[in-house]
This record gives structure tokens, C-alpha cells and sequence, in this order.
């Protein structure tokens, strides 16, 4: 089993950074022809970070458009932050200090991720128009991110697993150096949706993460009379 | 128009959420555009032979063109934040017409043709052939969005539909299955200049004319000049305000603005029409092909600022696409742009709206008003989708919500705002933008200004609200329309510069 889910991480961690350099590098190539802000917009460059920083921190626009989708996505996101945060320390040795200051909110984090997911879920099969518009990999996804939660909060307050080996195999693969997982079923089903969402990241919904960064109504100064804005396929058509 | 009597729906007591009634705009079938006028603007006369491939080809050639295609494509989530937002979700129920439904039936085909998850596992992430059904859906939907971008301003990742369906609009137009009405109007402007097809000498008399009436009415010679050589400013408005009602009554007003301050203005024969219906399309090349009229037109007669009427996706064009597509503006480095902005005074903005204009010689004391002139009207001020979410006036953000509401508030005394959340950037649609203005779709149109008339209505009971202006040509042709059937008079609706023409003082700066 070590050996599988050495291999597995391995694959999964190519997938992932892979895929995504590859999405984020195919986003940034292709151009935004004409200038489409959603107004009111910055205009200027702080601005449109600050913009940004309210979208990815707060989900600012999600606030106008849904309280309950608003206050379930945020909880559930920031929880997923804290968390992953807290697990850094099974990747660095010895722990940042930050890291080691965090280690209890990411507890109360973890049960956020959870409910946060939950609520999710249950909008997709009680909210008529959530359920007209979700596909069967919609559920799937947030299957996944659950069992990941769950799994985790379970080896933290049910069934402990060895965590001292367990960072022994992360720190080994980081440095090629094979070191026995424990065996756990609930750490296997835990690392197996792990590598999975780590796997389907580049290819599905979750691109809404390296997206949102490319999003023209968001990103885009409002400054269209002040500088002159060409794609390069639309200055060719100027010199014909 | 033959078929059932197409009615008005009730007002919700409450404005919740409407239940789904699938397949209730099934119906709803656009006119198909004939040989002659997709062949009139570049695009092939009817449905290709193997039209699915064409698609497709055309699909992958915007997802490298248009960022806004692929990220948009790639990031929406299903949360269902837009689910609600769409004007005519709420009037229809259609679930077809929930914002991001309505992507889907791009999305889905995407994920087929495009992404590994949809080849491999199309149940799985929803993913579609190209089909006859899927066109025929795509015609039918994605001319039931009017591109007011409303479902932007609430999705997460500013997913914008108006984006997709221009996308789907241009695929569709690719192969041969463009919409009538909307071709046709492009057909018009390039041939006579104007999308009502109003030809020269019938403008120059259509000028004329005004000028008689407003002699009549107040005594003084307010010109409408038409191709003035060396005019200060070209004045480019859309073609209704020539002739239709309430628009006339602006252009009226924009007149005895530049009367008034002493500026000297023309219209232009050759750009007689500010709208711009290439973008509707999603045709760069149109777009631009429309706008080059205007620089044209700016360069022959040499005038030094371009100032554009009441129109509301005119003035997204004029204010965020004009410079990039030819020029009008500022801050350029290239011979192309140089060559006209070095003619444009930079001491004004380039483009300008005329509220801009306006409002800029009001706070310079440069007019005077008579506000009583307008006390027979207690005002509201519906803001239209494309100024309010696809541009600005002023120098800060949000400047396109102030400036007509200062004008409105510097010449009358009786104004109320209807309700938050259906004005500024939350602003419904009037239900008549984007290239559906046409008889076929009245009961779309009449269903899609539900928001807006249950909005309108609080105010009509509450403050007796008579008058709701607007600065845009296709919300004035809608309501003046749609307004009946929902009880209100038709003339409820007019213009800002109406209202400034009712009370502006002429004379007083000669």
C-alpha cells in the first residue's frame, strides 16, 4: 500500500501542478480583444487589486447575489484554507511557527468545511433551480471534498492513525525517500480523495480558482477613453 | 399578431423566486434571417451542409480569441448565485432563461468537443453533441438574453452571459443561422447610414421640420444642423430620436443644450445612427466595421469632440469599445488612432455622453432653468443595463448613475427612486435590449419588463410617480410598447434631456 499511494501522490501532484500551469498558462495567452469590466468598476490598477482581494476573500459579488449560497461557499472555503493550512505541518520540519500557532482554529475549521459542504449539498436537492442546473459530477465533487472531511475530522476525534509516520511519508516523497504509510482505512480513503481532487482539479469546475484571477469583468481597469486597449489578432486588422 | 393573446403576468405580491415551468419559452421561435440578409453582411445565406463541424471550428477559434469565452466556460461552479437574476427567468420561469442554464447550453457542448472530462465522460460533467436540438435551443435562448449583464455583477467569478451569447450568436451567424431582425437593421446601417433606414434628404427634412416646431414653441432658432463642415462637435445619437416618440423630445433637448451654451454641433449623415447591433452579434468585425463610420465621419467634417445621444449599448460601444476599435479616444501610440486624436480637443473626454455635456455646463452656470416647467411631473429614473454595467460618465466609478440623476434633479423639482436592488448596477433590463426589439418576440419582451414594472409600479402608487425617464432608445421603444400592458400609459416613459428641454432657458446666454 505504501508504494501505491507513493506512486499515486506522485502522479496526482504532475496532474495537478501540470494541469493547472498548463490552464493558467493557456488563460494568460489568450486575449480579452475589448474592455468588458462589469461597472461600476476601479479605475484604476489598486483599484482592480482591491477588487480582486474583496472576490477572493470575501466573495464579495456571491454576497449581493445569495446570502445562503454566500455564507455556505465562505465557510466552507475558508475552513478549506485554514485546514490546508494546518496541514503544512506535515510537510515542513520543524513546523513554522505560524503553522503551530494555527493548529486549533484549523480544528474548528475542519467542522466549518463540513457544514459548509453539507449546506451545499442539500441546496442541490432542495432548492428546485439548484437541482435543474447540477449535474451528476456536481454531486460527485462535493461527495469527494466531504469524505476528505470527514475522513479527517474521523482520525482526528474517532479512529487516530500514526501522524508521526504519516509525516515520515510526506517528508520521504518530498525528497524521494520511501517511508511507510500506516495502515489506516481511514487514512487510505482520506490520501485516495485527496490525490483524486488533486487529480480532476485541472480538468473540471475547480478551474474557478486560477479563473476567477483571469475574469475580464473583474480584472479590467475601467480606463477605455484614457488608454488605447488592442488585442493583437484585432491590430492585425488594422493594417490590412 | 395571430396565436393567443399574449398578456401581461401578475404582479408577485412578494417578488419571491418563481417556481420552474419547463419548456415554457419553448415556443418562442425568432425569425431566421433570409439569404440575402445574412449574405449582405459576410455570412453565409442559410444553415451550411455540414454545419457541425462549422460550429465547432468557430467555437475553438473564439476560445483563443476571447478570454471571456474560455475562463468563463472553464469556472462557473452551478452554485446558482445568477439562478435568479435574469429578467426573463423571473417573467417566464423558463429554467432555459436562468443565467447560467442558458450558459450551459453552450457550456455543455464545450465540454464535449473541448475538454477530456467531456470526451471521456459526457454524462458524467453534461456534456453535449452539437445537434440540430441544441441549435435550434441555442436560437431560441440565446435570443432570450438581451445581454444586460445583470447575472455578472452576482456571479462569483464574473461570469458574464451577455459574453456567451454573443459567442453563441457569432457560431450561430458562422453557419448561416443568423436572426432576422437584427441582420436586417445591420444591412440598413451600412447601406443608408442608419439602422431605421432613414435615407439623407429625408433627415435633412426631418430636421428641418423640428426646427419650424421648436420656433413654433418657443419663439427662438434653435438649429439641428446636418454634415456641417467644421462644427465644434459631431453629435452621433441613435436614429429613433429623428422621428419617434418620446425619443424626438430628447434630441429636442440635446439642441437647445448646445443652443443654449453656444456650441456649435452637427449630426452627421454618414454616422446618422449611434447604435451599434454589431455587438449584439459578438462580431468583432461588424462592430467594428459600424464604429468606423463614426471616425470616418469625425475625420471628413474635422470637429473636435464627439459627443453620443441617449442610447444605452450605444454608449458601452462608444465608452469601452470606440478607442480600441478606431480611435475615438485617448492615449494612443499608434499612426491609426494618432491620425484622428490629434484632431479631438484633449480637454474634453472622448467620447462624451450628452448627460456628460450637460451636466458639465450646469455646474459651470452655463444654463439656467425654469424647474416649475416640469412640476406637472413626479420623475423616477430607470437606469438602462448597458450604461449602468458596461460603462461610465464622470470621473469616478459610478459616475453613470449620479450624472443623469443630477441633470433630472437640476431641472425638476418632484423625483422618487424606485426600489433598491432594481436601480444602479442591480438595474433590470427594460426586456428589449440586446437585438430583441421585434414584434415576434412581444410576449418575451412583455414578460422580461416584469421587474421593472412591479419597481415602477411601487412608485406610481406610492409617490404617484407620471414620468420615468430613461437614456436609452430601445428602453423607450420598449416601454412605450409594453408599458399598456401593464396599465400604465405609454407615455409614462421619456427621456433626461426631454425633461431638460421642457425646462431649459433659451436665450438668456446669447
Amino acid at each position: 500500500m505504501t508504494l501505491f499511494f507513493a506512486i499515486l501522490f506522485y502522479v496526482a501532484t504532475a496532474l495537478f501542478v501540470g494541469g493547472l500551469a498548463y490552464k493558467i498558462y493557456d488563460f494568460a495567452r489568450t486575449p480579452a480583444p475589448l474592455k468588458i469590466p462589469t461597472t461600476p468598476a476601479p479605475t484604476s490598477t489598486p483599484g482592480v487589486a482591491f477588487r480582486m482581494f474583496r472576490e477572493v476573500a470575501l466573495f464579495e459579488s456571491l454576497f449581493k447575489g445569495n446570502l445562503w449560497i454566500w455564507a455556505l461557499g465562505w465557510a466552507f472555503h475558508m475552513g478549506l484554507f485554514l485546514v490546508l493550512a494546518r496541514h503544512l505541518r506535515y510537510f515542513t520540519e520543524p513546523v513554522w511557527t505560524w503553522v503551530a500557532l494555527i493548529q486549533p482554529f484549523g480544528i474548528y475549521a475542519g467542522f466549518a468545511m463540513a457544514a459548509g459542504l453539507a449546506g451545499l449539498w442539500a441546496r442541490r436537492f432542495l432548492v428546485e433551480r439548484i437541482r435543474y442546473i447540477s449535474t451528476p459530477s456536481d454531486h460527485l465533487m462535493l461527495a469527494l471534498l466531504l469524505l476528505i472531511a470527514l475522513t479527517g475530522l474521523g482520525m482526528k476525534f474517532l479512529m487516530h492513525t500514526d501522524i508521526v509516520a504519516v509525516k515520515a511519508f510526506f517528508l520521504g516523497l518530498m525528497v524521494f525517500d520511501i517511508q511507510p504509510l500506516p495502515a489506516h482505512p481511514g487514512l487510505y480513503i482520506h490520501l485516495l480523495c485527496v490525490a483524486l481532487l488533486m487529480i480532476v482539479f485541472p480538468f473540471s469546475k475547480l478551474l474557478h480558482a486560477p479563473g476567477l484571477f483571469f475574469s475580464p469583468t473583474r480584472n479590467q481597469t475601467d480606463n477605455p477613453r484614457e488608454a488605447r486597449h488592442v488585442a493583437p489578432w484585432a491590430a492585425q486588422l488594422e493594417k490590412n | 399578431m395571430a396565436g393567443p393573446e399574449i398578456k401581461a403576468p401578475a404582479y408577485r405580491e412578494f417578488p419571491t423566486v418563481p417556481a420552474l415551468q419547463p419548456d415554457s419559452m419553448v415556443g418562442m421561435n425568432p425569425y431566421v434571417a433570409n439569404e440575402k440578409m445574412n449574405e449582405a453582411i459576410g455570412f453565409p445565406g442559410k444553415l451550411v451542409d455540414n454545419w457541425e463541424q462549422v460550429a465547432i471550428a468557430k467555437m475553438g477559434e473564439l476560445l483563443t480569441k476571447y478570454r471571456s469565452l474560455k475562463v468563463y466556460l472553464d469556472s462557473c461552479v452551478h452554485c446558482g448565485s445568477c439562478t435568479d437574476k435574469c429578467h426573463y427567468f423571473i417573467g417566464t420561469g423558463d429554467p432555459k432563461n436562468m443565467p447560467v442554464a442558458r450558459q450551459d447550453l453552450m457550456r455543455n457542448v464545450y465540454r464535449r468537443y473541448f475538454t477530456p472530462a467531456g470526451k471521456m465522460f459526457p454524462k458524467l460533467v453534461g456534456a453535449q453533441d452539437m445537434t440540430k436540438d441544441v441549435l435550434d435551443d441555442w436560437f431560441r435562448y440565446y435570443n432570450q438574453c438581451s445581454e444586460c449583464r445583470r447575472c455578472s455583477v452576482f456571479c462569483p467569478y464574473g461570469i458574464d452571459t451577455a459574453e456567451i451569447t454573443m459567442a453563441a450568436k457569432e457560431i450561430m451567424h458562422a453557419v448561416g443561422h443568423g436572426h432576422k431582425y437584427v441582420n436586417e437593421i445591420i444591412g440598413k446601417v451600412h447601406k443608408i447610414g442608419n439602422n431605421l433606414g432613414l435615407p439623407g434628404p429625408a433627415l435633412e427634412d426631418t430636421l428641418n421640420g423640428l426646427e419650424e416646431d421648436v420656433k413654433e414653441d418657443t419663439g427662438i432658432d434653435v438649429k439641428y444642423p446636418l454634415d456641417v463642415q467644421g462644427a465644434e462637435v459631431l453629435l452621433v445619437t441613435p436614429s429613433a430620436d429623428f422621428f419617434a416618440e418620446p425619443h424626438i423630445e430628447s434630441l429636442i433637448g440635446y439642441g437647445k443644450v448646445f443652443h443654449a451654451a453656444g456650441i456649435s454641433w452637427t449630426l452627421s449623415s454618414k454616422a446618422s445612427e449611434a447604435g451599434n447591433f454589431g455587438m449584439f452579434i459578438g462580431s468583432y468585425d461588424q462592430l467594428k466595421k459600424i464604429a468606423m463610420r463614426v471616425r470616418e465621419a469625425a475625420l471628413e467634417l474635422g470637429v473636435k469632440r464627439i459627443v453620443v445621444g441617449e442610447c444605452g449599448h450605444a454608449w458601452r460601444v462608444a465608452y469601452s469599445f470606440w478607442n480600441t476599435l478606431t480611435g475615438i479616444g485617448a492615449g494612443a501610440n499608434d499612426p491609426f488612432a494618432i491620425e484622428l486624436q490629434k484632431q479631438l480637443d484633449p480637454n474634453y473626454k472622448q467620447p462624451a455622453h450628452i448627460c456628460e455635456v450637460t451636466w458639465d455646463l450646469i455646474q459651470a452656470g452655463r444654463l439656467k432653468f425654469d424647474k416649475e416647467a416640469n412640476d406637472h411631473r413626479i420623475i423616477t429614473f430607470h437606469d438602462s443595463c448597458n450604461v449602468a454595467r458596461g460603462s461610465r460618465m464622470g470621473d469616478y466609478a459610478g459616475g453613470q448613475f449620479d450624472i443623469p440623476r443630477n441633470i433630472i434633479k437640476s431641472v425638476a423639482n418632484k423625483y422618487h427612486e424606485m426600489g433598491v436592488g432594481t436601480t444602479h448596477e442591480k438595474t433590470f433590463c427594460c426586456g428589449g435590449g440586446g437585438g430583441l426589439l421585434t414584434d415576434e418576440l412581444i410576449d418575451l419582451r412583455v414578460k422580461g419588463a416584469l421587474p421593472r414594472m412591479e419597481a415602477l409600479k411601487q412608485v406610481v402608487d406610492q409617490h404617484g410617480v407620471n414620468f420615468m425617464a430613461t437614456i436609452c432608445a430601445i428602453c423607450k421603444a420598449q416601454f412605450t410598447k409594453v408599458l399598456p400592458y401593464y396599465g400604465f400609459k405609454m407615455g409614462l416613459v421619456g427621456g433626461v434631456h426631454q425633461l431638460v428641454s421642457s425646462a431649459i432657458q433659451l436665450g438668456n446666454e446669447q
